[in-house]
């Protein structure tokens, strides 16, 4: 029997109907079977696939600086972050670190993206479930922190910065006054995120108690980011495996307690605060120096395998490089947070209404090429 | 002026309709060609009507949005809309196979219909009402519980997963808010003893109801907007529509012009709710009025009536706009819980409430 020729009704008298590949709500080309009595929810089915573009195969004809780019791909709204765990995982196996400066500066950028990543899905939350303003409220933040990335990197998305031993090119003189301009502007907004969506009614009666996800089945499903931390699960790997300087800054891991679409919700909203703080302890303090460790001109790891994790804005991503020793990998694997936040989906929608399934999946944050990369 | 106005729309009208029998010898002719007038100048007026809600849509929300809006085709962008019309009726009006196609090409019909026949009773100005029938109010909520038919139809013969959903939601949905609607409607008739549109706007000559009426008729007033809302199927109730779970709920399947009739029901509908509310709880054409300040009251009618409805109507208007651009969407649980476990209470204990208002003659 064909995937999608199946009749309308199972033999049990259950309703199966496809969410996606095309729809509003899936945030690309996800594809959902969904199984329901009436509106509840029986049984969620991902289809993955639509947009996979082999990026882990495509990567061991290429060489170790060529390499990083792919990943901008992956989670696009973490491009900087997945380049910084790629040039991490080469610098672990050339033995080499980034020097001081370079190290910050991918600090303050990877939070930058975090933020940016956060502002949109906050936009996507309130879209999803039907609030059409705040998508453009979080855009006009994210389009400012875009703008000190176009400036600083040449690009707005896949910015491409991190290069193996530092970075490819030294700040813009503006980027200090206007990313403290931005973390202002910031600040100032996070009340009137709260009084459009936090504190609204209905968006926490959609949110609150829905979607419980408990600490034991986030690990055992090997969810991370904000989603395990929603139930309580410490696991932000800036705090247990600090790199690029983690451990020299303040910080705190933000925890829920509930496990619900709303413990996940109040999770990112702090982690925004978290992330600004992050910045501002640093953006003044940018030591003096070289922005690239010296590299040869062709990189050649020994023979080995590497493995690099970082915390990107969905929870942690894994680079996994075996080398044999030639100017290309071996063997590359990603642990993508995304495929094994989607993994938990069935096993949290079971019982909700379809417009839970809408809360649900807002609050795991999907993006799906991250899922099939 | 006022006597201007007096003058144009009731002795335009009788003066047609005394031509017409004195001319046509046969009485039946004459009424129905008098009614095709009525329907074309209804459909006149319903256009342009349309025309301006979109486009005051589109602005609202841009105006909530930190956008612009439209601002491209003709000045202020005031003929996007045309242009989104234009497009509309070129479009190729596809009926998906599979579907029972006379009830697929009925529903949208069904839609304009029934709200076009709600706009009958209500009064637009002075003296200038297509049939003040005695029954008024009752014919409004009747008729306008037609339109749950053009949805489930819409949703059941487009063979089509979602819009079926959406049409079953929608069942649900008008069923249980016609509820609240009505009993809010009843504490004004109550209070005004009379179902006729008219007397309802006269009997407000000394101050409108939700002024006069205390707190019982301002929550009749709270519960009938938020009641209307739903049943008109506007944010955040529109559950049948429901564009991130459904993608477009019952009308998934329409395109072209049938598009544009479920677009334009819609858009009547809203300003059929809007021009009830005006009528019941603000007055209706009758200009603001405080007790028998003469000379106040008589500077407040220098202002045509017409501009009173209007101006009371469109501003409930932005209130159920605002509505849509603010609030996230409730889930299906959740809006059957509010009608039946917080309005439906509420507005049967405000019936009483206005019964012995009314009784005891506490009111203004």
């Amino acid at each position: 029997m064909s995937l999608l020729g199946e009749d309308i009704v199972t033999e049990e008298g259950e309703f199966v109907i496809n969410i996606g590949p095309q729809h509003p709500s899936t945030h690309g080309v996800l594809h959902l079977k969904v199984w329901l009595d009436g509106e509840t929810i029986k049984k969620v089915q991902p289809h993955l696939g639509y947009i996979h573009r082999s990026i882990e195969k495509m990567s061991e004809s290429l060489s170790y600086r060529n390499f990083i780019y792919a990943t901008s791909r992956m989670d696009y709204l973490s491009a900087h972050i997945n380049n910084q765990a790629c040039a991490l995982c080469v610098e672990k196996g050339l033995q080499i670190e980034a020097p001081p400066r370079a190290q910050m500066i991918r600090v303050i950028l990877a939070e930058l993206t975090r933020l940016a990543s956060h502002q949109l899905w906050w936009g996507c939350t309130g879209l999803d479930l039907g609030a059409v303003s705040p998508f453009f409220y979080a855009f006009r933040e994210r389009e400012a922190i875009l703008e000190i990335m176009e400036e600083t990197c040449g690009a707005r998305l896949t910015q491409n910065f991190c290069v193996p031993g530092g970075i490819m090119t030294d700040i813009h003189p503006n980027f200090q006054k206007r990313t403290n301009d931005v973390l202002k502007q910031i600040k100032s907004k996070f009340q009137e995120y709260d009084d459009v969506l936090t504190g609204n009614v209905i968006f926490e009666n959609r949110n609150k108690n829905v979607g419980f996800l408990s600490a034991e089945d986030a690990i055992s499903f090997g969810c991370t980011g904000p989603m395990a931390r929603g139930s309580g699960v410490s696991c932000d790997v800036r705090k247990w495996f600090p790199y690029d300087g983690y451990d020299k800054v303040q910080f705190d891991e933000v925890l829920g307690k509930e496990g619900d679409c709303f413990s996940r919700y109040m999770v990112r909203m702090h982690e925004m605060k978290q992330s600004v703080s992050i910045i501002e302890q640093l953006i003044d303090n940018i030591p003096e120096g070289d922005f690239q460790a010296k590299t040869k001109m062709v990189l050649k790891l020994p023979k080995g395998e590497f493995y690099q994790r970082v915390e990107t804005a969905r929870g942690e991503l894994g680079v996994f490089i075996v080398s044999d020793g030639a100017a290309s990998p071996y063997r590359i694997k990603y642990r993508s947070p995304n495929f094994s936040n989607l993994s938990a989906l069935d096993h949290i929608a079971r019982g909700y209404k379809i417009g839970d399934l809408v809360a649900i999946m807002s609050t795991i944050d999907l993006i799906i090429p991250d899922v099939d990369r | 002026m006022n006597i201007l106005l007096t003058i144009s729309f009731s002795s335009i009208a009788s003066g047609i309709h005394h031509w017409l029998v004195s001319t046509i010898p046969n009485e039946l002719l004459a009424k129905s060609i008098e009614m095709v007038i009525v329907g074309i100048c209804l459909l006149l007026f319903l256009v342009p009507l349309c025309f301006i809600l979109g486009y005051m849509e589109r602005k609202v929300a841009g105006f909530m949005q930190m956008r612009y809006g439209p601002n491209r085709v003709g000045p202020y962008g005031s003929l996007q809309i045309v242009a989104d019309t234009v497009k509309l009726v070129m479009k190729e009006g596809l009926t998906p196979t599979g579907s029972d196609k006379f009830l697929f090409n009925l529903a949208p019909v069904i839609m304009v219909v029934t709200c076009m026949l709600v706009l009958a009773p209500i009064a637009f100005a002075k003296d200038f009402q297509i049939w003040d029938i005695n029954i008024g109010v009752l014919y409004v909520s009747a008729i306008s519980s037609l339109a749950v038919i053009g949805i489930l139809m819409a949703g059941w013969s487009s063979y089509n997963k979602y819009s079926l959903l959406g049409a079953m939601r929608s069942g649900a949905q008008i069923v249980s808010y016609e509820l609240s609607v009505g009993l809010s409607l009843i504490s004004i008739v109550i209070l005004t003893g009379s179902l006729k549109m008219s007397d309802i706007v006269m009997s407000q000559e000394t101050g409108w109801w939700i002024i006069r009426g205390h707190i019982p008729v301002i929550i009749s007033f709270v519960i009938f907007v938020i009641a209307s809302t739903a049943e008109i199927n506007r944010a955040p109730f529109d559950l049948a529509e429901a564009e991130q779970e459904l993608t477009a709920g019952f009308h998934t399947e329409y395109a072209g012009m049938k598009f544009a009739m479920f677009l334009l029901a819609e858009y009547i509908n809203l300003f059929i709710v809007s021009a009830i509310a005006a009528t019941l709880f603000l007055g209706g054409w009758m200009p603001f009025h405080i007790g028998h300040w003469e000379a106040f009251n008589h500077i407040m009618d220098f202002v045509p009536s017409s501009l009173w409805f209007l101006g009371k109507t469109f501003f409930i208007i932005f209130i159920i706009m605002q509505f849509r651009w603010t609030f996230p969407r409730l889930r299906v649980d959740q809006l059957l819980t509010l009608e039946w476990k917080y309005l439906l209470p509420i507005s049967m204990v405000n019936t009483i409430l206005v019964t012995v208002m009314a009784i005891m003659g506490w009111h203004f």
